[in-house]
């Protein structure tokens, strides 16, 4: 309780409520990664039960269309005959989901090389630095069309569609760890300089714990800021890899597979299965980055604003 | 100070460090700097030895080659007798508890991170794993206390507080593990004058409650004159002088400290008479041939430009100059 006090009193909630874009941002986050998270209590339908779909109800325009539209389903309906409201819901729950451990598993990858290459330095910095450079001059999107769509002609779609949220999240957790590791590298050369990095070398700590416990709390800051623009990043590719057919199989669609499968029928009319994933999507990407700006900005007060 | 002991403590033989050089796969070499050169000191138990010199002389360089921050290029370090510059860091564990530093800068050497109290207690967990809560509390409270702090401090943060108290935090922690031998690398060069005077106290008191020896570095001459026992004065990486501070300051007889020496003002307001030098000091990627003072030295001949002067006894204090051992100066 006392913490929690401290907390609400402190500067940066204080600088939190005065912005108000971030505040704006920060509710919509919060509104939809609830409203995923609880999607099996919310959502009307459950769009995996196959026997709750019926084939009759496909395309149907959202419930405010007064000639087609059906009060049971408010967003309409999608090829299959899912319930769009439902769909959407259990897409943002895995696109999300995604989003999430990828960035999780980045930042493990990238925070472990950058502190190591950083303190080490010498040959390990220079392996590692240059692997991250070959890294980055493959794009997200090349490495990974190229693992998964190998991957699905080796075991199948049938296999693949199983552990395609798995897949996705090795893929785009791997691919994106030099930009962790470049940062934390950075703040780490940064930090090792300092003083209290050879008091703590004086003292004849070893150099893990002088590692961990020293120089890693005060490389956080960026690291913090870094991981909502690639939870953001992380979800994009996911759509982008999904809207190509290399992510999300069609009966668990994420909110990429659903943009891809609305978009064959956008020509005969049915925009709503196309774009009203798209605008969750967009909210929720503008949201957290707009979040992760702000948060930029609060913990790096020297960095010049206009 | 006590000059009663004289059992060396800290042997410091022709240790040689120089940095750059190298350059391999896909990187060029850099300019190797000769930041040490030959020094050999010996630091006896209880003294208080100052090490004094203007900037980039080498004396943090050999302030941290002491420690076992930065290994020597070449030479030795000796505590109590036994070898240390080459151990690997668990043979090295029974010298770290008797060797401690004290940083320069009082607002970097503390983690932000860690309140004053973990930073206290690190080194005794390290060190000594099987001791209770109970007793690393009491520990802790006892050394905050001993060096003029609150112990009620432990729950706050480095940059709660001043220079001066971070730097007796500094203090504390250096104390922590009971140790024989501190080393000060310009523990208050970074701190008010008035704060200046309560720290050295505060490292007075220490050393004769614990018996300390120090390595002080500092560039004040007076805080010299004040706290040490023995001084040497560095020039480029080479010990030009080496004296007992009383001796040092009646009669300095290197060309370089009577120089320095000249420029303290005189609070008797006889003024300042400095001894004018020319030039400036050469930089140590490109040391001057023998004496390293000759380019300035006004009594320099052709002699000093050729060989190199060892440290050699001349009645009060050792010098290493070619002008007084002749005795031209």
């Amino acid at each position: 309780m006392n913490k929690l006090t401290a907390f609400l009193g402190s500067d940066f909630t204080y600088r939190f409520r005065k912005d108000k874009v971030a505040v704006v941002s920060f509710c919509i986050v919060v509104f939809l990664v609830l409203s995923a998270v609880f999607a099996p209590l919310i959502a009307p339908y459950d769009p995996y039960d196959l026997k709750s779909i019926d084939i009759m109800d496909s395309e149907l325009p959202p419930s405010w269309n007064e000639d087609e539209g059906d009060e049971r389903f408010l967003l309409g309906t999608d090829p299959q005959g899912r319930d769009m409201l439902s769909t959407i819901l259990y897409g943002m729950r895995i696109s999300l989901m995604i989003g999430f451990f990828a960035v999780l598993l980045q930042a493990l990858i990238g925070v472990s090389i950058g502190l190591l290459s950083g303190y080490v330095g010498g040959r390990v910095d220079a392996f590692f630095m240059r692997l991250a450079d070959i890294q980055l001059s493959l794009s997200t999107l090349m490495v990974a069309i190229i693992t998964l769509a190998v991957f699905q002609a080796a075991f199948g779609a049938a296999l693949y569609s199983e552990l395609a949220i798995f897949m996705l999240v090795l893929v785009i957790g791997i691919a994106e760890w030099p930009q962790y590791a470049r940062t934390v590298r950075a703040s780490v050369l940064a930090e090792k300089h300092k003083e209290y990095v050879d008091a703590a070398r004086v003292i004849g700590m070893s150099r893990s714990r002088i590692m961990l416990r020293h120089i890693l709390p005060n490389t956080l800051s960026p690291v913090l800021v870094i991981s909502t623009i690639q939870v953001a990043n992380a979800i994009i590719s996911e759509a982008a890899l999904s809207f190509l057919g290399l992510g999300m199989p069609v009966n668990k669609p994420s909110l990429g597979s659903l943009i891809s499968s609305g978009f064959e029928f956008i020509f005969s009319g049915s925009w709503w299965i196309t774009v009203i994933p798209s605008i969750v999507l967009i909210l929720l990407i503008l949201s957290i980055n707009m979040l992760g700006d702000w948060l930029r900005d609060v913990l790096n007060p020297k960095l010049y604003k206009d | 100070m006590t000059e009663n002991t004289k059992t060396p403590l800290v042997e410091i033989e022709n240790v040689e460090m120089r940095f750059g050089g190298g350059g391999g796969f896909l990187s060029s070499p850099q300019p190797v700097v000769k930041a040490l050169n030959d020094v050999s000191l010996t630091i006896e138990k209880g003294d208080a030895f100052c090490l004094v010199g203007e900037s980039g002389c080498g004396k943090s360089t050999l302030a941290r080659t002491v420690i076992g921050l930065n290994p020597p290029s070449a030479g030795q370090i000796k505590y109590n007798g036994n070898r240390i510059d080459n151990l690997n860091s668990r043979d090295r564990q029974p010298f770290t508890k008797k060797m401690q530093m004290i940083f320069q800068n009082p607002y970097a050497s503390l983690n932000p991170r860690m309140t004053v109290y973990q930073t206290l207690e690190e080194p005794l967990k390290i060190h000594y794993p099987a001791m209770s809560r109970a007793e690393i509390r009491s520990k802790v409270e006892e050394v905050m206390l001993s060096v003029g702090n609150d112990p009620t401090w432990g729950e706050r943060y480095p940059h709660e507080f001043s220079g001066g108290q971070r730097q007796r935090i500094s203090i504390a922690r250096a104390l922590m593990l009971d140790p024989e031998f501190i080393v000060a690398d310009e523990p208050i060069s970074a701190l008010d004058v008035s704060i200046q005077a309560q720290v050295l106290n505060v490292m007075m008191d220490a050393q004769k409650e614990r018996n300390l020896t120090y390595l002080f570095i500092t560039h004040d001459l007076s805080v010299v004159e004040h706290f040490g026992s023995r001084v040497a004065v560095m020039y480029l990486g080479r010990v030009c002088e080496l004296s007992h501070t009383n001796d040092l300051f009646k009669t300095p007889r290197h060309p370089y400290t009577q120089a320095l020496l000249s420029a303290i003002p005189k609070i008797d307001g006889s003024g300042v008479n400095p001894v004018k030098m020319s030039g400036e000091v050469p930089t140590a990627m490109d040391l001057p041939s023998g004496c390293v003072f000759h380019t300035r030295c006004p009594y320099a001949k052709e002699r000093c430009s050729r060989e190199i002067p060892a440290l050699q006894d001349n009645g009060d204090t050792k010098t290493a100059c070619f002008a007084v051992e002749e005795g031209r100066v």
